[in-house]
């Protein structure tokens, strides 16, 4: 099936090395750039960042044991639950606003339109900016005295009020305006190659029994398609945990605190107010949210094929 | 008027002669409705650059310019100001470049190798690795920077140009390994057992046989870096200092600075020009930067 460690023409003539351990070893050193990102960065950091957030550290690290105290403080502060609060609404609904709006481009440009491909590319540019342009573009467009609420104010509409940046209530909407505009059209993009996996054969079948085409879409496309949805959500997922720098360029958090997001308050308590502790205590909180995340979805993914 | 602008007409118009029911009319409706909202920032951008602040205090944030004005550009490359740095962007364009390059290099040099040994080479453990590699993926970067950074501080590369290529090239292992190691993986073993007996060993076959047939995939994966590294804001503001931030960096600190009179038109200039680099790759390579971002969305 697949080439053993050492080819068997080699095998024969060579006399074995004494250490099976320098068997392929030009592989191995080659190897040796990845075996230390795996260990030392992935598992090494990783475990080094869990087991601090259980010390007092301040401005070092430093293995002064505290037990849970850093959890404890992390719940008690407002900023962090804002954090949490913010995370989980613009999680749910960029969730279900990028799926939906994906899939819904992705089915119209899938009827056979005509400038497909120019469709396409407008959808899909936003996704080669960054964060931090995507979220300074905004932040001019959404600005209440020359943007988007004047230019409706002097078409006539004098009261008309949409001011999201500078209105706590309404922050998270406006970088929810700019966060799927960034990125709707990279799941745009996955939908579309799911839907043209589709057999076109199906699409027959339903429409000679007379099937309406939104209900083959409810009825038959989408469930065929819950592989792109399950890769979908995990990517999108994945993204909006790590959100930062779309809040850094458009609203640095504010107004006040009401647009903090965690990945801000480890950043800020690791590097500017010499709190290691509470920011360990923090990343450690993210990477449980994560892993809460996957599992279910390893579950699904890895477990589900045994039982084929 | 932009590309993307004019593009927008195409389907609104009288085109769709054969027939204008209410299935096509919905159908290219939402479409260019869909479409305004996307374009409309690239649009804002370009119009604000080109306005002069006189005019954009007066007017509309839509409307084109009436005196088309380069200035805003100008001063946004050469002249606008971080604390008291008043050399413009242009630094943090070179830093940009300077951090790209080796990055990009590197990264592929190393992730290349990674999917030749696992595809080709593999030892006992090799799988065991690559999984680690795989779940890193998902860990929250903000588990891993702070170790890095006394990593970084033990090696002497804390603050470095170095310190910023090494991360990138840890940081673009997974996705790029993954690439490579399928991409190999697909290569037929008995062209690796000709080349064996032949008497080639693991570099000679690396760069006679395997790198020139990766061409295609090499390409995918230099969009996918140089895209992704371009735009990187968290790694440059952790791991350089302000002289060598990259551009990202310098171009928040520039429009988000609190001294001064805000110039939208230099900070929309600057914006742009920031993200002319990710754009022009995305609209010269096409298909390819599609397959690129599709490569790291499908897990194999």
């Amino acid at each position: 099936m697949r080439t053993t460690d050492t080819p068997p023409a080699l095998r024969e003539d060579s006399s074995r090395p004494p250490n099976p351990l320098f068997r392929n070893l030009t592989a191995k050193l080659a190897s040796l750039p990845m075996v230390l990102t795996a260990l030392v960065v992935f598992v090494g950091c990783t475990g080094w960042t869990i087991v601090h957030s259980f010390t007092g550290s301040k401005l070092l690290p430093k293995l002064k044991w505290v037990g849970f105290d850093q959890y404890e403080k992390l719940w008690n502060t407002r900023r962090w639950l804002v954090s949490i609060e913010n995370l989980a609404l613009y999680g749910i609904f960029s969730l279900c606003f990028t799926l939906v709006i994906g899939f819904t481009l992705a089915a119209l440009l899938d009827r056979k339109i005509r400038f497909e491909a120019a469709f396409r590319t407008i959808f899909l540019y936003p996704f080669a900016l960054s964060f931090i342009v995507t979220g300074l573009v905004w932040q001019w467009i959404l600005n209440p005295d020359l943007g988007i609420q004047s230019v409706v104010r002097s078409m006539g509409f004098t009261s008309f009020e949409f001011d999201p940046l500078y209105n706590a209530s309404i922050v998270i909407y406006g970088l929810l305006i700019a966060g799927l505009w960034q990125g709707t059209g990279f799941v745009m993009v996955i939908m579309l190659a799911g839907l043209r996996g589709i057999d076109e054969d199906v699409w027959k079948a339903a429409r000679v029994d007379g099937i309406p085409v939104w209900k083959t879409y409810v009825r038959v496309i989408i469930p065929m398609m819950r592989p792109v949805f399950i890769t979908a959500l995990v990517v999108i997922t994945s993204g909006i945990i790590k959100v930062y720098d779309l809040v850094v360029a458009m609203t640095a958090g504010g107004p006040g605190i009401a647009s903090e997001v965690p990945a801000k308050y480890v950043y800020d308590r690791m590097f500017s107010s010499q709190n290691l502790g509470q920011g360990f205590a923090a990343s450690t909180m993210m990477l449980l949210a994560v892993v809460v995340v996957l599992i279910p979805w390893a579950y699904l993914e890895f477990g589900g094929k045994k039982h084929d | 008027m932009t590309d993307a602008a004019r593009l927008l007409d195409g389907p609104r118009g009288p085109k769709p002669t054969r027939r204008l029911s209410r299935r096509n009319i919905i159908l290219y409706g939402t479409l260019s409705v869909m479409a305004l909202y996307y374009a409309l920032p690239l649009y804002v951008m370009v119009v604000t650059s080109l306005k002069g602040m006189p005019e954009i205090r007066m007017g509309n944030i839509f409307a084109p310019p009436v005196e088309i004005t380069f200035e805003p550009w100008v001063k946004a490359w050469s002249e606008a100001c971080t604390g008291i740095n008043c050399d413009g962007l242009s630094r943090g364009f070179w830093n940009s470049v300077q951090i790209l390059v080796p990055s990009v290099i590197l990264s592929i040099a190393v992730a290349s190798v990674n999917g030749y040994a696992l595809s080709k080479w593999r030892f006992p453990g090799s799988e065991v690795f690559f999984t680690i590699l795989m779940i890193g993926v998902f860990i929250p970067y903000q588990v891993m920077i702070y170790p890095i950074v006394i990593l970084l501080r033990e090696l002497g590369l804390y603050g470095s140009l170095w310190g910023l290529v090494l991360v990138h090239t840890i940081f673009g292992m997974p996705l790029l390994t993954l690439l490579f190691r399928n991409y190999f993986t697909s290569v037929p073993d008995e062209l690796f057992k000709a080349a064996r007996v032949d008497g080639a060993g693991f570099w000679g076959i690396y760069f006679r046989i395997m790198l020139p047939m990766a061409l295609p995939i090499l390409v995918v994966a230099m969009i996918l870096q140089v895209t992704g590294i371009w735009n990187d804001f968290l790694f440059g503001v952790i791991y350089t200092k302000p002289e060598i931030y990259p551009m990202t960096v310098q171009l928040n600190n520039i429009v988000n600075s609190v001294q001064g009179v805000k110039e939208y038109n230099v900070n929309m200039a600057a914006t742009l020009l920031t993200g002319l680099v990710p754009l022009t790759i995305y609209f010269i390579s096409g298909k390819l930067f599609v397959r690129g971002i599709a490569a790291g969305a499908v897990k194999g």
